[in-house]
């Protein structure tokens, strides 16, 4: 007697079937090749065939026969992520991955006794917070709206530390003027958009460089003064000794990878780095490592790190580093030192509960170095991070600046230490009225990844739609070092998308100045929203309105 | 929107002047009030210079409070006066029951202090005065200013009324100054209150201005923490007096600066100055006291010199004539015409919006590029 397979795993206990039209497929096979997971295979089934024969209808019942079809794996390590490669290369539309509500997956997923990585943040996109606030102070008669067209806007923002006004090395000369005795913190003004530390191990080469050609762009053809952030893990030698470095804020984490390659390559640098991060935490894995997968670390990842191929594990925390007070300035005062105090450095942490109490302690800072703090929300993240911690960790991070920028004003020290917010800006795909509302709310800039890897062609979303960037099978050629793979990544059109896209930000965030009146960002006009939620209006100490 | 106007001249002037110069701009603003602001003062004052004067309107219980207050503190008075009122039928006016311009004798232990140490004690008196009587109740009373030299009268009503009220349009040599700054005020922005209209007043300098102060709230959560006396903020225009009284008393910078803090030059345009570090320096530490409305302000600082600046894109009105030995700054050019009608038109000054000028005692025009 033959075994009951009731036990076993069938499509429809996983997240997403596939629909598959015998009439329309020709059969060709692009879909199984598009297929980077192996969802999709062609075989074989054994069929019942009715034929006729003759001029008039005779249908008879043939012998079984042998048909070939596509079907789905149905086992957990293959299965579909519903990221729709086999639909777009079909060329009769004959499949198409259909989400699956009826799915077991929470039940089947932890079959291998591991947390499973991959998935984006649970809080879905319906909800946020953002899109309860709108901008309620409309400059009208007395008080005129700017022409967003014609008007010039001064659209900077600082990274680095600003002195208080009675601190800063003025003096009356004998001309009457104020004349600077001693130098400053150095301040870079930069773009109150920056693209987020994504690493070159994260990414591929391609997707990678499509960025930073993006930044440099948008940089020298523009004008608009953006700058990237390298994620930990460093950057090819040649970038390191480039006047492009300019560009690049360079990323230290927990795991320090690439920082030997960095420091061997300063005394060849023609130019300095616009600034540092030191990354404490991530808003989309807050108080977990980041993890890149040994199946990524390619040959030049290697190089680059300078470990073999394996799995490389950022800690969750910076070994040896203890309190705020003194172990992040040492490092601040060790990095600030190696540049010779001409690169602003500042601190990223998962927004938190604590937030408040580090930004309190960093505006204490004695040594008027720390550049500038960033703010990293629970809907950051790509599919990375293990799914527990994308679903079940985190901290939004609208509340959380509007919290630190109040503890400023309070203790009137708003702007010495530039603040700076990511996770979730973006996230339906209007970056510009995010960092507006953000910077209205006290940022004065934001961060973007996630909406930067959909730019160039991620199908990812916060719906559980592929997000494999973990896997090394990137279906799109952005998170995966699989030279096939990476092949799939225009990337002259991947760049062009981003330029494309900071250009509309750019029109985006001069629109919304505009009509509140403001020719430079309007960091902390909380006056200037209001919101429809009331429990989101108490909060964030901002008008109800209804 | 208010309209405002400043006199400055060598000899004593009458409030009925400044009056008169707001006269015929009146379709310019809503009747809602007129505050004044008179330095270097003559007339019955002339003899008491050097004694603080304290401007204020209350209730007969709140001029009780006023008085038992400033004696407890060990202050005497020294010469009151009250403006002759007019009780006429009709007046459209918000009267308080007494309004009284009073100087005051130091406290014995305070006579010989140094000057910076009595500037103290009067900003301390006026703030503690103005919560005490807040505390008393709702409206019980209002002071102004308390300062050597310097008489204040804020009331709510229709201007025309108020100096007819006060028997401001006869022109005398009772109330008589070598300064006057003056507004007729449109209904402020926030609360309707006498304190929110303007010209304001804080050790020394004054400030009144014409506009829409769109980042009123940047610039009152960071001025709160800047200076002890720096409160009230009923009006978006207050924020430029302690923006003034900041930059020049507290930072001690050069007159011109305020300008480069109040409207920053774009960052392309500091790259190319000389002084790019010290302008960038300024920019990037006082963010939060720039302004990006249309306003005319103009100022008056404790040595007498008199200011006037305008927002960066130049959007509201304001033009500086001469006659003689006086200097006056108005909103529209017919409130000019009206008390120089003899004056040379052709030299008036339309400040730009890079720009600060400033009239100095001996009635020179400086014209300053940001």
């Amino acid at each position: 007697m033959q075994t009951v397979k009731i036990n076993d795993i069938t499509p429809n206990d996983l997240p997403w079937t596939i629909e598959w039209s015998e009439d329309k497929c020709k059969m060709c096979g692009s879909c199984t090749a598009a297929c980077t997971f192996g969802a999709i295979e062609a075989g074989v089934e054994g069929r019942g065939v009715t034929f006729s024969e003759g001029v008039a209808p005779n249908p008879q019942a043939a012998a079984k026969r042998a048909v070939p079809v596509i079907r789905q794996v149905a086992d957990i390590k293959h299965r579909c992520t519903g990221c729709g490669m086999c639909e777009k290369v079909c060329p009769n539309r004959a499949i198409r991955p259909v989400r699956n509500e009826d799915n077991r997956w929470n039940f089947v997923n932890r079959s291998a006794g591991m947390p499973k990585r991959g998935g984006r943040s649970n809080l879905g996109v319906e909800d946020r917070t953002l899109d309860k606030i709108v901008v309620g102070r409309i400059s009208q008669m007395t008080d005129p709206s700017l022409d967003a067209l014609r008007h010039t806007f001064d659209m900077r923002a600082p990274f680095g530390r600003i002195l208080p006004p009675e601190q800063l090395p003025l003096s009356v000369g004998p001309d009457g003027t104020l004349q600077m005795d001693k130098p400053l913190p150095t301040v870079n003004w930069i773009y109150p958009l920056v693209f987020s530390d994504m690493s070159i191990g994260a990414l591929s080469t391609r997707c990678w460089e499509a960025i930073s050609m993006a930044t440099a762009y948008l940089n020298e053809e523009c004008g608009i003064p953006i700058r990237m952030c390298s994620g930990e893990g460093g950057m090819p030698v040649s970038l390191l000794k480039s006047e492009l470095l300019k560009y690049m804020i360079l990323q230290i984490a927990s795991g320090h990878f690439g920082w030997n390659r960095i420091i061997k390559a300063m005394p060849d640098m023609v130019a300095d780095p616009a600034g540092i991060i030191i990354k404490i935490g991530q808003g989309a894995k807050p108080g977990d490592g980041g993890l890149l997968m040994a199946q990524k670390v390619a040959k030049h990842i290697q190089a680059i790190r300078g470990v073999p191929k394996s799995d490389l594990l950022s800690p969750p925390n910076h070994q040896g580093l203890y309190s705020i007070e003194e172990s992040v300035q040492k490092m601040f005062l060790s990095l600030n030192a190696a540049f010779k105090f001409r690169v602003p450095v500042a601190i990223k942490t998962s927004a938190t509960a604590s937030s408040v109490s580090i930004y309190n302690n960093l505006l204490r800072d004695p040594y008027n170095i720390v550049g500038g703090y960033l703010i990293d929300g629970i809907q950051g993240g790509t599919g990375a991070a293990n799914e527990i911690s994308l679903d079940h960790t985190g901290h939004p991070v609208v509340s959380k600046v509007r919290d630190c920028y109040n503890a400023a004003v309070a203790q009137g020290r708003q702007g010495q230490i530039p603040l700076w917010a990511a996770g979730g800006i973006g996230l339906t795909g209007n970056a510009a009225a995010d960092a507006f509302k953000v910077i209205c709310l006290g940022a004065n800039g934001v961060f973007v990844s996630k909406i930067l890897l959909q730019l160039m062609g991620c199908v990812g979303n916060d719906r559980g739609r592929c997000n494999a960037c973990n896997t090394g099978l990137c279906p799109a050629g952005l998170t995966t070092q699989e030279k096939k793979l990476v092949k799939r990544l225009d990337i002259d059109k991947a760049a062009q998308n981003i330029v494309d896209y900071v250009l509309a930000f750019d029109s985006e965030m001069k629109k919304m100045m505009a009509p509140i009146g403001n020719s430079s960002l309007p960091v902390g006009r909380s006056d200037a929203l209001v919101s429809t939620d009331e429990a989101v209006a108490n909060k964030l100490g901002i008008q109800y309105a209804c | 929107m208010c309209r405002i106007g400043a006199i400055k001249s060598k000899d004593f002037v009458h409030p009925s002047t400044a009056l008169c110069l707001m006269q015929s701009q009146q379709k310019g603003h809503d009747n809602s009030g007129f505050a004044m602001v008179m330095q270097d003062l003559g007339g019955v004052f002339a003899d008491y210079k050097d004694k603080p004067l304290m401007s204020y309107a209350c209730t007969d219980a709140g001029v009780k409070i006023v008085e038992d207050f400033m004696r407890e503190k060990g202050f005497s008075l020294a010469f009151h006066w009250s403006p002759k009122k007019n009780d006429a039928t009709g007046l459209d006016i918000e009267l308080m029951q007494h309004y009284h311009f009073e100087n005051w004798d130091y406290p014995k232990l305070m006579a010989n202090a140094p000057q910076a140490e009595k500037e103290e004690l009067l900003t301390g008196i006026r703030l503690e005065l103005r919560r005490v009587l807040e505390d008393a109740g709702d409206k019980i009373g209002f002071v102004y200013s308390f300062w050597p030299d310097v008489l204040t009268l804020k009331e709510i009503g229709n201007p025309k009324d108020i100096g007819t009220y006060f028997d401001l349009w006869n022109k005398n040599d009772k109330l008589m100054a070598k300064i006057i700054t003056v507004q007729c005020r449109q209904n402020t922005n926030y609360d309707i209150v006498r304190y929110a209209a303007h010209p304001f007043f804080n050790q020394g300098y004054t400030v009144l201005a014409n506009g829409e102060n769109t980042f009123y709230v940047k610039n009152k959560e960071c001025q709160k923490n800047l200076h002890r006396s720096y409160i009230g903020f009923e009006s978006d225009s207050q924020c430029f007096l302690y923006t003034l009284h900041y930059v020049h008393r507290q930072l001690k910078w050069p007159l011109t600066y305020f300008k480069h803090v109040i409207t920053p030059l774009p960052f392309d345009q500091i790259e190319t100055r000389d002084d790019a570090q010290v302008l960038l320096s300024i920019r990037q530490s006082l963010p939060h006291l720039e302004i990006n409305g249309p306003n005319t302000i103009i100022g008056v600082l404790p040595d007498g010199t008199m200011i006037n600046t305008c927002d960066s894109k130049k959007l509201r009105p304001v033009v500086i004539g001469r006659e003689g030995d006086t200097v006056a700054l108005s909103s529209e050019v017919c409130g000019l015409n009206d008390i120089m009608p003899n004056r040379d038109a052709s030299k008036d000054i339309y400040t730009n919006e890079r720009e600060t000028v400033i009239i100095n005692n001996d009635l020179e025009v400086l014209r300053c590029k940001q």
